[in-house]
């Protein structure tokens, strides 16, 4: 008997739901048809004769990468320049963001102290709040692309719009670590009598200072990363450099700049790894 | 009397003077034109700037390019994240280490082509696109999804260690194949993880289509380009004005679903 119970229920020997996926899979085909239409998606123009033979071509230049001295000498120094328009931009980000947060922070109303916020507090920390949200959701190269129409070509733009941006993103998240954390002890300090000044430095920064500070380290990893793309757009480093190499079809040239950039990424990867781990 | 702070250990001083030595070799070696950015002459130029901008052009033909290049943009984003989808979970399985007793030998060189795909941003990759896939969207769309190939692979394949190993134990034990326990038992359980990363590279991509125009590889951002390169001012300030209501349009929504499903 129970033999003939195995035999019934024998594992079938096919998907049993393939009907279902199948009928899945084409409708996802057909939605996706237009998509690809919009997209001008054609992949066989890649494999194009014409296409391919100047492809090759490029991808043949790769090798060997260009490494004329005078060239390295231009490539280490542009790459300097992309850390610098990241460490400045991240300099002034900060600036723009500290006082934004602590106007913003409502852990540090006093008038919240007992029940609701009053009014007027309550609207100026919104009205901060926009001004961080339309910092933040303007990409930095379209502050780029605006600032050098206006201050010209140069590292000057770079840093400006990193700043912009990457303030109102400091802004915001600075913020929210300040109120996700324990608010006793500043709440404790505020009802005591003590400034909001003093309460953010005794109360707020001693619990959040490891996370504050370990997150402005990792903007700062992702401001060298979005230096590099200011770049194409004139605002100086190693992007510059990439797209005048890029335009001249210049191979080696963008294998040695890929790769000095692709370093240049590892390297503050790894410094930045290191910083948070030494913060515990 | 306030009582003295903590007592810092070195370390911390070593790096903040590391740090600060860092910021003032950067503002030094670059020549900041602040004197010229804040000088009368770049306020006004700034004010005849933005002067320019209004009146934003609002003849229904523009917009209609314009709304057709939202289109682009968002098709863009949506079919680089789907490539990018596919193209990672392929890269994740030989990226990871599937249970204990395997060998894994592709494990390290995958990850590493995984980081220089995520190193390099999109906007370089879309550069270097050009050259293969002509101007406009296609080159974007690959940009976008040989990017976020690195970054999904990635996240696919700790997602795929991760996953709990007790069905894919019971199936290898039955002699099932590679594939099928991967299909079957592995897959299920970390489907919804790959959907909601992807989801969110997609909100990511979104932002990046916008912008990825401005060297050729079509959408918001090529029209942006094009505009502003000849002077364009009021077709700039309504292209503008859509790039940044698609930014906060996804923000919105991306907030406003975390909150519901938070709930």
């Amino acid at each position: 008997m129970p033999l003939k119970a195995v035999a019934a229920v024998a594992a079938p020997t096919r998907d049993p739901a393939w009907l279902g996926r199948v009928a899945w899979l084409s409708l996802g085909a057909v939605l996706l048809w237009p998509l690809a239409v919009a997209t001008e998606f054609r992949p066989w123009v890649l494999v194009d004769p014409d296409s391919l033979k100047v492809t090759r071509r490029f991808l043949a230049d790769f090798l060997p990468p260009a490494v004329a001295p005078d060239f390295l000498a231009l490539v280490a120094r542009e790459a300097w320049r992309t850390v610098a328009i990241a460490t400045a931009g991240m300099t002034l980000a900060w600036l723009l963001a500290v006082p934004l947060t602590l106007l913003s922070v409502r852990a540090l109303s006093i008038s919240a102290l007992s029940g609701r916020m009053a009014t007027g507090p309550a609207s100026v920390r919104q009205a901060v709040r926009w001004a961080l949200v339309v910092l933040r959701s303007v990409p930095e190269l379209v502050w780029a692309l605006v600032f050098v129409r206006v201050v010209g070509l140069g590292p000057t733009a770079g840093v400006l719009a990193i700043g912009l941006t990457y303030g109102g993103m400091l802004g915001k998240v600075y913020a929210e670590i300040l109120e996700s954390g324990e608010q006793h002890a500043s709440q404790t300090l505020l009802r005591n009598g003590s400034g909001r000044l003093q309460a953010f430095f005794y109360g707020l920064l001693p619990q959040n200072g490891a996370e504050l500070t370990s997150y402005t380290v990792y903007r700062w990893e992702c401001a060298i990363r979005s230096s590099v793309v200011l770049g194409f757009v004139g605002a100086g480093g190693l992007g510059q450099q990439m797209d005048s190499a890029m335009k001249m079809f210049n191979g080696g040239e963008v294998a040695t700049l890929l790769a000095v950039f692709v370093a240049l990424v590892a390297l503050a990867d790894l410094a930045s790894a290191s910083l948070r781990r030494a913060l515990g | 009397m306030t009582p003295a702070l903590p007592h810092a250990p070195g370390r911390a001083w070593g790096w903040s003077a590391a740090l600060l030595m860092l910021v003032v070799a950067s503002f030094w070696s670059l020549d900041l034109q602040w004197a010229q950015f804040f000088s009368l002459d770049a306020a006004r130029s700034m004010g005849r700037f933005i002067g320019e901008f209004f009146p934003p052009d609002l003849s229904p033909e523009f917009l209609r390019k314009v709304a057709l290049g939202m289109g682009e943009t968002l098709a863009m984003s949506a079919l680089g994240t789907l490539l990018a989808a596919i193209g990672g979970l392929a890269l994740a399985l030989p990226a990871s280490r599937l249970h204990g007793a395997e060998r894994a030998w592709a494990r390290r060189p995958t990850r590493a082509l995984l980081n220089v795909l995520r190193a390099v941003p999109e906007l370089v990759w879309a550069g270097l696109l050009l050259i293969a896939a002509g101007l406009g969207p296609f080159a974007g769309t690959l940009a976008l999804a040989v990017h976020t190939t690195g970054v999904l692979g990635r996240l696919f394949a700790e997602a795929v260690e991760n996953a709990p190993s007790g069905p894919g134990a019971a199936l290898r034990t039955q002699g099932v194949g590679k594939g099928r326990v991967f299909v079957y038992a592995t897959l299920p359980q970390v489907l919804p993880q790959l959907l909601s990363y992807t989801l969110y590279r997609w909100e990511n991509n979104i932002r990046a289509a916008a912008v990825l125009g401005v060297v050729g590889a079509g959408g918001l951002g090529q029209l942006l380009a094009f505009h502003m390169g000849l002077f364009h001012m009021g077709k700039t300030a309504t292209v503008l004005g859509a790039m940044l209501g698609l930014v906060a349009l996804v923000d919105a929504l991306s907030h406003l679903s975390r909150r519901w499903l938070m709930r």
